[in-house]
């Protein structure tokens, strides 16, 4: 059996093969896991809001996308990772509950992929799947020895990004 | 940025947690009322935990459970969560449908209907209390359900939260039939910035 690493809320975990890292229970909070298939090393965060400029307390930079990923990238690479190897995946972002005046703070699973989707083209990382939106949680597992980044929900079936 | 919750002195705690005794109190004797069974309460919990940490209060981020989700208007705004872990919610309704066996694993939309309005009786149970303590008239909202994992629902609440800081308040109660059939849990989580308003008005603060 291969090491399971537990990545919590607003929080980001590196490994290398042979190693599992999962998240359990994403809602409007969005998984991004990072991966290289050379160096077999990848990194999952769990992160809860788009921006950290926005917000009034910046002490975890894990909470926001614009800052979780840049910590993440460089544990990645200090730890052998090539930067144009690597890819991203993508899932989370849904939005639990559905009101007939759909405010702002409502829309934020919405708004946290798109804030992530940004993040990474600014910082040049390839976006090569993802499966956010929707109204149900998941958690999401990758898979350091092949990449594989595994999406479970309750009754909306698996899914293998 | 130093977080408001991480001042608060064991005076505003026991405020706090008497607040939501009465609260629960008036939310019990509703729930109990509805399905027709005794109802048991336990003393309500008042805990500042890390963001990460408040899914473990239900059993992990992976516990599958009914969330029903109002906001509270007034001049002291913030979130209202009634959590059930699935089998309580099933429990619930066809105890209060008058089913015996249950033969699907999903609610149909009477079933949904039920439990919003149990959310629905049960917020305002609670919010009558806070009103009468504060003075101030507090509103719920319509309320949404959702049927999912612990951490996916949380996340709505925890979200808002995260914004100021990394720590919850979670005034939180759990309730038990006699006959172990419902547990419930009722977290009410004020917005950033109510909780000076709420301790102001009920006499604590500093």
């Amino acid at each position: 059996m291969a090491e399971l690493i537990k990545v919590g809320m607003a929080d980001y975990k590196v490994g290398t093969n042979p190693a599992l890292l999962i998240s359990y229970g994403l809602g409007s909070c969005v998984g991004i896991a990072l991966y290289d298939p050379v160096a077999k090393i990848g990194g999952l965060a769990h992160i809860m809001l788009p921006d950290s400029t926005q917000a009034r307390s910046t002490e975890n930079p894990a909470k926001f996308a614009d800052t979780c990923l840049p910590i993440m990238l460089a544990e990645l690479i200090k730890g052998g990772a090539i930067k144009s190897r690597i890819t991203a995946k993508i899932a989370g972002g849904a939005q639990m509950f559905t009101f007939a005046n759909t405010t702002d703070i409502m829309r934020v699973g919405e708004r946290n992929s798109e804030a992530v989707r940004e993040v990474l083209k600014r910082m040049d990382l390839r976006l090569i799947a993802e499966d956010t939106g929707g109204n149900y949680g998941r958690t999401v597992e990758l898979n350091l020895g092949n990449g594989i980044f595994r999406i479970k929900t309750i009754d909306k079936g698996e899914k293998e990004l | 940025m130093s977080e408001e919750v991480l001042k608060l002195s064991d005076l505003q705690l026991d405020a706090l947690k008497e607040v939501g005794n009465v609260g629960a109190g008036n939310a019990a004797t509703a729930l109990s009322q509805i399905i027709n069974r005794k109802i048991d309460m336990a003393v309500p919990q008042v805990s500042i935990l890390p963001l990460g940490e408040v899914p473990n209060v239900v059993g992990g981020p992976d516990m599958m459970v009914a969330g029903v989700y109002l906001r509270v208007y007034g001049p002291a705004p913030g979130s209202i969560l009634f959590l059930l872990p699935r089998d309580s919610a099933f429990y619930l309704v066809d105890t209060l449908m008058g089913r015996g066996e249950r033969d699907s694993n999903t609610l149909d939309e009477m079933d949904q209907s039920a439990l919003l309005e149990i959310g629905n009786i049960l917020a305002g149970a609670y919010l009558n209390s806070l009103s009468y303590f504060t003075k101030f008239t507090l509103l719920p909202s319509i309320p949404a359900l959702a049927m999912d994992m612990a951490g996916a629902i949380l996340s709505v609440v925890l979200i808002q939260l995260g914004q100021m800081g990394d720590h919850a308040l979670v005034i939180e109660t759990e309730f038990t039939t006699e006959a172990d059939g419902v547990r419930g849990h009722f977290f009410l989580i004020p917005d950033p910035g109510s909780l000076g308003t709420i301790l102001a008005a009920i006499g604590v603060k500093v």
